[in-house]
């Protein structure tokens, strides 16, 4: 491998695309800001893609940079990408251009330049937290992108700006609280790594600290608990719904589908790569919070009247499978999870755009102002089904492969936790097909009897994501051959294996426990 | 009868703080014999060149200290000050703010050609002499003199090494404020009130200071920081004196620095005060009080670190919740920075009861003095320029302080509501910016030291903090302007650039901490 700092560049591309977008002028409908931001955004891609052709599936974490950056702290500027970190880089790099073109003319009315700039300064800071190697860097990041994330939630969307700015500051306190209860813990690994004679914040040095076993827990709840707000997981995901209903369509997808998955991200990075024992600890009760988020989160999405509101909280519902997978710790659930962290932001992204594209003709966010869109507008309703079907879970789109996954782990783990969990995927068809079946079938509505299908930017916008997930529904293969090696890496550290198949479900149940307390022992 | 011997003093250490003196007396000749045509001008040439030598000097002293293990530089003027590593960080941190605080003292541009201090203080407020004060365009141009003799007292303050030295320098440097206070150009009453409340609460915080001394001198039997440290440590007999003591002492320095619960005067002298001394006082002032409490704690009352910390959580936990329950309920700017400064004294009290002996901490770590040290130079320049930043949004009547006419000042002013904000993302600890590393090294110092139900807390109220200083930015960014709206007005060249210095720190202390930090490591201990 060469010393090139790819991952450098990755992140500096659209940082400094950033800054130069939000200088350029913006008044007068100038269409300069949105060809540099789509430009700064294609290129991050196609360096993305260049890391990931040279990226070696088997060996591990890869173009590692490490370079002193506070040393009293013990921090470091230390960047790499394993298999997981690499699945979510390649997601936000191809997420952000099809965001800016999707959203080209989401902000005519307020300035472009800005919205544009503060979308790829956030790319940057989310790339920088999936490769982050230091605990320290990557608090830092994790908490830069509140500011972006701020600033494109309360300046930009359709809703009026008492609503927006109400939004955007429970965003916020969220995200904040969440922020600086981690920074306790944040600060405590200090604490405990100087005590352990060497201050460091490297991932490495830290998974080798024997922590005892009280300060292990407290400090992992810090750490949990902000991931869990991020996520976001039942009962802290209140600031989702009203964050997606009042930010753009694309600012939620930046949210929804790449901030977002810091969180999951987090827990499996985090929680289970620092403290193996505490996550094993507290798994019992992380896992009835996720079948909670999964069976709750859909049930309200079935009553909600708002696309935006309910396509965010369909989020809760695929966040509490996510982290359903991270936490019963089998190969599965891990490659699952991980998988379907690439998948979700997939076919939320599709829903939240070609949602946005209605509410953009129609000019409201409400179900029942729609409806026989399909008559007029067949290619955004064809489009929007297939976000939809992905997002239920079809067979021959890749959600379905990780879900699949999740599911096998989760009733691996234990029958019940898998049997609560399918009914989120029944209950998905029903909000998915039912929002489908009033905004798009029936008698058209006299309102959108004018509309005007999808012209070429907006197919070409979310087309690549279509197929993205057609192809990887069909052949998995090249993204889990690169996930693969890195959960068995993490499986390996946190000291937890496949059970061997039995055949009775409480034999399984019993070996595992078995093993558990063995592992506890050593 | 006692013999009389002429003290031996190390001027090469010391010339920097005498020349602070010098140039504050000298200033004092200007006002005497220059015409007053002549006075604005010299003064600030004096005051700015005085304190850039003085900066020099404190370098040059800072680079030329001579090292002994742990610490560095010695005991001087007869054992009663100490310039040691600690010592002159804070000098050249003080020198900087001071600089800053000239620049801002001088701005006339933002009055309409005079100064922000009342024309003739001397007169009654709504008077014709007053009328006639302000139609002759009077300045007062005293307000460098004084500013020079607090900061005199500023650096005796943190240098001192022994309890009489430290009253010296708690008096010098708090007379000349007092007054300084008083003298707005406008809103005058509101001023003197101001003025006249931080006297007396003043004096009357000094008034337990000389009793705490009395009590500690009465316990130790010498004034000297080293030696009450070496009567602690081999005493066995009854501690009651020194415990009292201890406690009245602190309560000043702990008034000086606007703990809860001697935090009262807080909100009302820098809501008062012209805008230009809050900046100043308010980054200076806690600058030098922190660096006085660090050594009088660690110093002299080091061997009784268990009687002095458990007071000092209950006081950090104090000043961080109820600055910032209280800074919610603000609807003036300057009393919520005010409110927001007692929570800040909070997270450096928190800092504070990091202390450990170098024994303790491991090779390359955090120590206290490191981190309360880096934390002052953040707040510090980020204070001075948020308050800067307050002088220049004005209506009519003169500086618009209050929260409501600051709505949408980011479509008046992009720049200046762009900056502000970034002082509130620093007070608020977000990441990129000052505040956060500075909050993450005093909050690791406590960790690290034990202290982690004050850490718990100090989080849960930056959760709230943080909850005032966006409201801020929300009603600049989000909201449109209200009437006329703000307006800011265009500052000179030395308003700006105190601003842009503390926006410079901000962001580059945000991102590369790692030269002051080593900076701050490299000052070592407190001599001894």
């Amino acid at each position: 491998m060469n010393d090139f700092p790819w991952l450098t560049l990755l992140i500096a591309v659209p940082l400094v695309g950033g800054a130069v977008t939000a200088l350029l002028p913006s008044k007068g409908g100038s269409e300069l800001p949105k060809q540099v931001a789509v430009g700064t955004a294609a290129l991050t891609f196609v360096l993305s893609v260049v890391v990931a052709f040279q990226y070696d599936a088997g060996d591990g974490m890869q173009f590692i940079e490490l370079h002193d950056w506070i040393p009293a702290f013990g921090a470091h500027y230390a960047l790499g990408v394993d298999g997981i970190g690499l699945t979510l880089v390649l997601l936000t790099t191809l997420l952000v251009p099809v965001v800016v073109l999707a959203s080209w003319n989401d902000a005519d009315d307020t300035s472009p330049s800005a919205y544009f700039g503060w979308m790829l300064a956030l790319e940057g800071l989310a790339l920088a937290v999936f490769m982050a190697q230091d605990v320290f860097l990557f608090y830092f990041v994790f908490e830069a992108t509140l500011i972006p994330a701020y600033f494109l939630i309360g300046s930009f969307g359709h809703v009026d700006r008492a609503q927006r700015s109400k939004a955007a500051v429970k965003f916020l306190l969220y995200m904040l609280a969440g922020g600086l209860i981690m920074l306790a813990s944040v600060v405590g690994l200090y604490a405990v790594s100087a005590q352990a004679g060497n201050p460091s914040y490297l991932i490495g040095d830290l998974a080798g600290i024997e922590m005892d076993k009280e300060t292990g827990r407290w400090l992992f709840l810090g750490f949990f608990i902000a991931f869990a707000i991020k996520a976001p997981l039942f009962p802290v995901h209140t600031w989702l719904p009203d964050t997606t209903a009042a930010a753009t369509p694309g600012t939620s997808v930046l949210l929804i589908c790449v901030l977002d998955k810091i969180g999951t991200y987090g827990m499996l990075r985090f929680c289970l790569g620092i403290f193996p024992e505490a996550s094993k600890w507290a798994t019992p009760v992380v896992v009835v919070l996720a079948i909670i988020s999964i069976v709750y989160g859909a049930l309200i999405a079935i009553g909600q009247d708002d696309m935006l509101r309910l396509i965010g909280l369909t989020s809760l519902s695929h966040f509490g499978f996510i982290v359903l997978g991270i936490f019963v710790m089998n190969s599965q659930g891990l490659t699952g999870s991980t998988f379907y962290m690439f998948n979700h932001g997939l076919a939320t992204a599709v829903m939240f755009l070609v949602a946005g594209y209605l509410i953009r003709r129609r000019g409201s966010t409400l179900i029942s102002d729609h409806g026989g869109v399909e008559k007029v507008a067949p290619v955004l309703a064809g489009l929007f089904l297939v976000g939809g079907l992905g997002t239920l879970g079809l067979p021959g789109l890749s959600p379905f492969v990780s879900e699949f996954l999740v599911l096998v782990g989760g009733f691996a783990h234990h029958w019940v936790a898998g049997a609560f969990a399918v009914t989120g995927i029944v209950l998905a068809a029903i909000y998915v097909l039912w929002m489908y079946q009033k905004l798009m079938t029936g008698p058209t509505n006299p309102a959108v009897s004018g509309m005007k299908d999808l012209n070429v930017r907006e197919i070409a916008a979310v087309a690549p994501l279509v197929a993205a997930m057609l192809l990887f529904g069909f052949y998995p293969k090249p993204v889990l051959d690169i996930i693969n090696p890195a959960v068995e890496a993490t499986m390996i550290h946190v000291g937890v294996s496949d059970d061997d198949p039995v055949v009775a479900p409480v034999d399984a149940d019993q070996t595992h426990d078995d093993q558990a307390t063995e592992e506890d022992h050593k | 009868m006692i013999e009389f011997s002429k003290p031996t003093l190390e001027y090469d250490l010391l010339w920097p703080l005498l020349l602070v003196f010098g140039v504050a007396c000298a200033g004092v000749l200007v006002e005497a014999f220059l015409p007053r045509a002549r006075r604005y001008l010299v003064q600030t040439v004096l005051a700015l060149a005085g304190t850039a030598a003085a900066l020099g000097g404190v370098i040059y002293v800072g680079v030329n200290l001579d090292d002994h293990g742990p610490a560095r530089g010695e005991i001087v003027a007869m054992g009663a000050l100490a310039v040691d590593g600690p010592t002159v960080f804070l000098w050249g941190l003080l020198l900087v703010i001071t600089l800053a605080g000239i620049l801002l003292f001088a701005e006339r541009r933002l009055e309409g050609g005079v100064s922000a201090f009342a024309g003739q203080a001397a007169a009654l407020p709504g008077t014709d002499a007053e009328r006639e004060a302000s139609t002759k365009g009077l300045d007062h141009t005293e307000v460098f003199p004084l500013m020079m003799f607090a900061v005199g007292g500023m650096m005796l303050f943190p240098a001192s090494n022994d309890l009489l030295t430290l009253f010296v320098g708690l008096e010098v440097l708090s007379l000349p404020l007092y007054l300084l206070s008083g003298l707005a150009r406008r809103r005058r009453l509101l001023s003197q009130e101001a003025a006249l409340k931080y006297f007396l609460l003043g004096a009357f915080s000094s008034g337990f200071v000389i009793y705490g001394i009395a009590l500690v001198y009465g316990y130790a039997g010498t004034m000297d920081f080293g030696g009450i440290n070496e009567a602690i440590a081999n005493s066995t007999g009854s501690r009651t004196m020194l415990l009292i003591g201890i406690g009245m002492i602190s309560v000043g320095l702990l008034f000086k620095v606007g703990a809860v619960p001697f935090q009262s005067w807080t909100p009302d002298v820098y809501q008062g005060a012209p805008t230009q001394v809050t900046a100043f006082m308010a980054a200076a002032t806690k600058v030098a009080a922190f660096g006085a409490m660090m050594r009088l704690f660690y110093v002299a009352f080091g061997s009784e670190r268990w009687s002095w910390a458990p007071m000092l959580w209950v006081i950090a936990v104090l000043s961080m919740v109820v600055g910032a329950v209280l800074a919610i309920a603000q609807s003036d700017i300057k009393r919520m920075l005010a409110y927001s400064s007692i929570t800040h004294t909070g997270f450096i009290i928190t800092g504070l009861i990091g202390a450990r002996s170098a024994s303790d901490l491991a090779k390359g770590e955090l120590s206290s003095t490191q981190a309360v040290l880096f934390y002052l130079v953040t707040y510090g320049l980020m204070t001075v320029g948020a308050f800067a930043i307050v002088t220049l949004v004005r209506d009519a009547g003169g500086e618009a302080t209050h929260l409501s006419r600051w709505t949408g000042l980011g479509k008046q002013s992009p720049l200046v509501a762009g900056v502000f904000a970034l002082f509130l993302l620093g007070f608020a600890g977000i990441p990129l910016t000052a505040g956060f590393v500075g909050k993450w090294a005093v909050f690791a110092s406590a960790m690290s030291a034990g202290a982690w139900p004050v850490v718990v807390i100090a989080v849960l109220t930056s959760a709230l903090a943080a909850f005032f200083y966006i409201r801020v930015i929300v009603l600049m960014y989000f909201y449109e302007p209200i009437g006329d709206g703000p307006a800011v007005t265009l500052p000179s060249f030395m308003t700006a650039t105190a601003i842009g210095l503390g926006a410079v720190a901000t962001v580059v202390l945000g991102v590369v901490p790692g030269p002051v930090l080593d900076l701050a490591a490299h000052a070592g201990e407190f001599i001894r």
